[in-house]
């Protein structure tokens, strides 16, 4: 029995990793959008899955926040935000996409060896997964720094926070009820701030190019 | 503990009203009332734990003990001076046609907010809490600096929001790695994360999860602090924003994300038992120092050249915290104190000297002096109080920090003196002409408030020679809780 949910937790665990990479590498940002949404769902088999061989309930809530928010909510909101916008592709990135895929795979080698000591101290079902949790966290980081245009940059954003949210789950058994409902809170009103301000950027500029706002500079 | 209720309850409620009552001219005062109502609560409270002693409140969730009671007070008081600065000042930007009535709501409405989120920082005993509201008061100001909707405050604003976003997404994971660690000795639950009870066990948590940990959440909140190499949203969100949110950022959102890398510090020199999160502490602190001085001495626009000294400050505060110790420390939470005061006072009078000359670029503000003498009197005297020059606070702070730099490292104090130097030069030489100089500016429809400078310098100006014994008290005693 523990070896199946060991391996069921793996495979999500897998699936977001992959989904991660496959966020890297993809230009459509009406992909990008469903890409998210799977991942968000990858995240809550896996909060499903820790809180049931756990037997802790409040993972459940926070698996039920998280499908409510990353999976339905700001997937919704981010395609409306697009129809609204009219931007459906983001062509440019500023690293070609191969030469991204192999800084990515670097990256989870880094992570790996970076939570290998921490991961061995784990006494909870899931002590692998606080690599691939840290790879993600990367992986986004490096989304958001390749892309030039402000929605990849926001979603590569929202992947962190699901990367965190899964490293909180498969690290710990979730963090501290409270403290979700803050996590939560804080990705909604962010993600709302986000929209008002890509409407404004686009009534400034014409354009969601974040090279746009490159002015700021040291002189 | 209702008395701490009333300290959030107050900003909190205040947002929502001034949210409601839309824009109307009393909303200006009932912001100051607001700002003065969360003062007199913070200092009710501060002087109910010198005399009752740290304090717990509601389930152990808040918690002040004298490391944070004064820095609850210090962000009331300067949220309350700003409130009053911000009063006149806001009026003219209406008047200059740079704010619409919504936006005038939107400020004041999200000025209780970000204090809101600074008190509820600095109180709470729940790691995971401060997480949340480090974050909160990321979002609120993101807000306020964007309240132009010029490109350049977007820019800004973007800028902010993305990098500190990211950065605060490190420190979240340095939570949950916290949290890991407090959950072997501990065990699950909320309480987990409860500082007292980390700080209870701190010599049993697992030293290489802490470690990681600790490089986490000071890469996280330090993008906050503004360290080096990190720092690239900071000045041009203080450039941008309206003044007196640079005010607030620099004297006190800054001040709070230090507060943040402190509280994790003290868990990870418990877990660590060496100098790793000291050291850390102390080239990211030294680094920030020398970097800023630099790029200081470069910029035109003021409120630009006085937010890389807001950076060299903090650094210098990074510094000492890091180098611990209780004179070092003592001489961080002085200088912390005092550079909140000062910074947030040179903001004041720059943000009336740019009104008046219509801009911010310091070339083009000229001979301060001759047409309000008060306006150049504020920038020349806080300018040389926060460059360091005696009797200030600065000076006290700044001579501690360097004494005690030479007895526990003393390769490091060139750098210091280096970095103070260039910053000395570079400032004051961009100064006196934009007070001395041959007059450009003219005067305003509005007088300015200059009350919150006067004030701000005067305090400076005490903490320079006599510190009061209550303070000193709190000082050591804060400083005994950092240890190191």
């Amino acid at each position: 029995m523990t070896a199946l949910i060991t391996q069921l937790i793996n495979l999500f665990a897998a699936m977001i990793l992959m989904l991660a990479f496959a966020m890297l590498a993809q230009r459509r940002i009406l992909s990008l959008i469903h890409l998210f949404a799977l991942q968000g769902l990858a995240v809550v088999g896996a909060t499903t899955v820790v809180a049931y061989v756990t037997d802790q309930h409040h993972l459940y809530y926070s698996a039920a926040l998280t499908l409510a928010l990353k999976v339905f909510f700001i997937p919704w909101l981010l395609h409306r935000l697009i129809n609204r916008l009219n931007v459906r592709w983001d062509i440019e990135t500023l690293i070609n996409i191969p030469s991204t895929m192999l800084i990515g795979i670097v990256l989870v080698v880094f992570a790996f060896n970076l939570a290998l000591p921490i991961a061995e101290l784990s006494t909870s079902i899931s002590r692998g997964t606080l690599g691939i949790a840290l790879a993600c966290v990367l992986l986004s980081f490096m989304m958001m720094i390749t892309r030039s245009k402000a929605v990849p940059q926001v979603i590569g954003f929202l992947a962190m926070e699901n990367a965190l949210v899964f490293a909180a789950t498969s690290a710990t058994h979730g963090m501290p009820m409270i403290v979700e409902f803050g996590i939560a809170l804080d990705v909604l009103v962010g993600v709302f701030i986000l929209g008002v301000f890509m409407f404004q950027i686009r009534e400034q500029f014409d354009s969601l190019d974040i090279r746009h706002l490159e002015s700021l500079k040291e002189d | 503990m209702s008395i701490l209720i009333l300290v959030f309850a107050i900003p909190l409620a205040g947002a929502l009203v001034l949210a409601l009552m839309g824009h109307r001219p009393q909303a200006r005062n009932v912001n100051v009332i607001l700002s003065l109502g969360t003062l007199l609560a913070a200092a009710l409270l501060t002087a109910k734990i010198i005399a009752e002693g740290p304090l717990f409140a509601l389930d152990r969730q808040f918690f002040i003990d004298p490391l944070n009671v004064f820095l609850v007070t210090l962000t009331a008081f300067v949220g309350f001076t700003t409130s009053v600065f911000s009063q006149p000042y806001m009026r003219v930007e209406e008047d200059h046609g740079k704010m619409t009535p919504n936006r005038m709501r939107l400020y004041f409405s999200m000025y209780q907010l970000f204090n809101f989120t600074m008190l509820l920082a600095l109180t709470t005993n729940n790691m995971g809490i401060l997480w949340v509201a480090m974050e909160a008061a990321t979002l609120t100001t993101v807000l306020l600096v964007s309240i132009y909707r010029t490109p350049a405050s977007l820019e800004a604003a973007w800028k902010y929001f993305i990098l500190c976003g990211v950065g605060i997404a490190q420190a979240l994971f340095g939570t949950i790695l916290l949290y890991m660690a407090a959950e072997r000795v501990i065990g699950n639950g909320a309480d987990a994360l409860l500082w007292t009870n980390l700080d209870a066990v701190k010599t049993q948590l697992n030293p290489s999860v802490m470690a990681l940990a600790f490089v986490f959440l000071l890469v996280g909140y330090g993008t906050k602090v503004g360290l080096v190499p990190l720092h690239n949203w900071l000045p041009d969100a203080h450039a941008e924003g309206p003044t007196p949110i640079s005010a607030v950022l620099s004297g006190l959102l800054l001040n709070v994300a230090l507060y943040a890398v402190i509280r994790c510090k003290v868990l990870t020199d418990g877990a660590l038992a060496n100098r790793f999160a000291g050291d850390l502490m102390v080239g990211f602190g030294l680094l920030s120092v020398v970097a800023a001085a630099f790029f200081l001495s470069r910029q035109k626009d003021v409120k630009r050249m006085f937010s890389y000294s807001s950076i060299e400050h903090m650094g210098l505060m990074t510094f000492a915290f890091g180098m611990g110790g209780p004179i070092a420390n003592f001489a961080g939470l002085l200088h912390m104190t005092v550079h909140s005061l000062i910074k947030s006072a040179i903001f004041f009078s720059v943000g009336h000297a740019a009104q008046k000359a219509g801009t911010q670029i310091m070339d083009n503000i000229r001979g301060l002096i001759k047409v309000s003498p008060t306006v150049g009197w504020g920038l020349m005297l806080g300018s040389l109080a926060i460059l360091g020059m005696p009797p200030f606070g600065v000076f006290a702070s700044e001579f501690l920090i360097l004494t005690s730099a030479m007895r526990q490292l003393p390769w490091a104090t060139p750098f210091l003196l280096l970095g103070l130097g260039v910053a000395f030069a570079a400032i004051f030489s961009r100064v006196q002409p934009m007070v001395f100089g041959e007059t450009t500016v003219k005067p305003l429809a509005h007088p300015p408030t200059l009350l919150p400078v006067f004030v701000h310098l005067g305090l400076g100006l005490m903490l320079g020679f006599y510190i009061p014994p209550y303070l000193n008290n709190w000082y050591m005693q804060a400083a005994r809780i950092i240890g190191g």
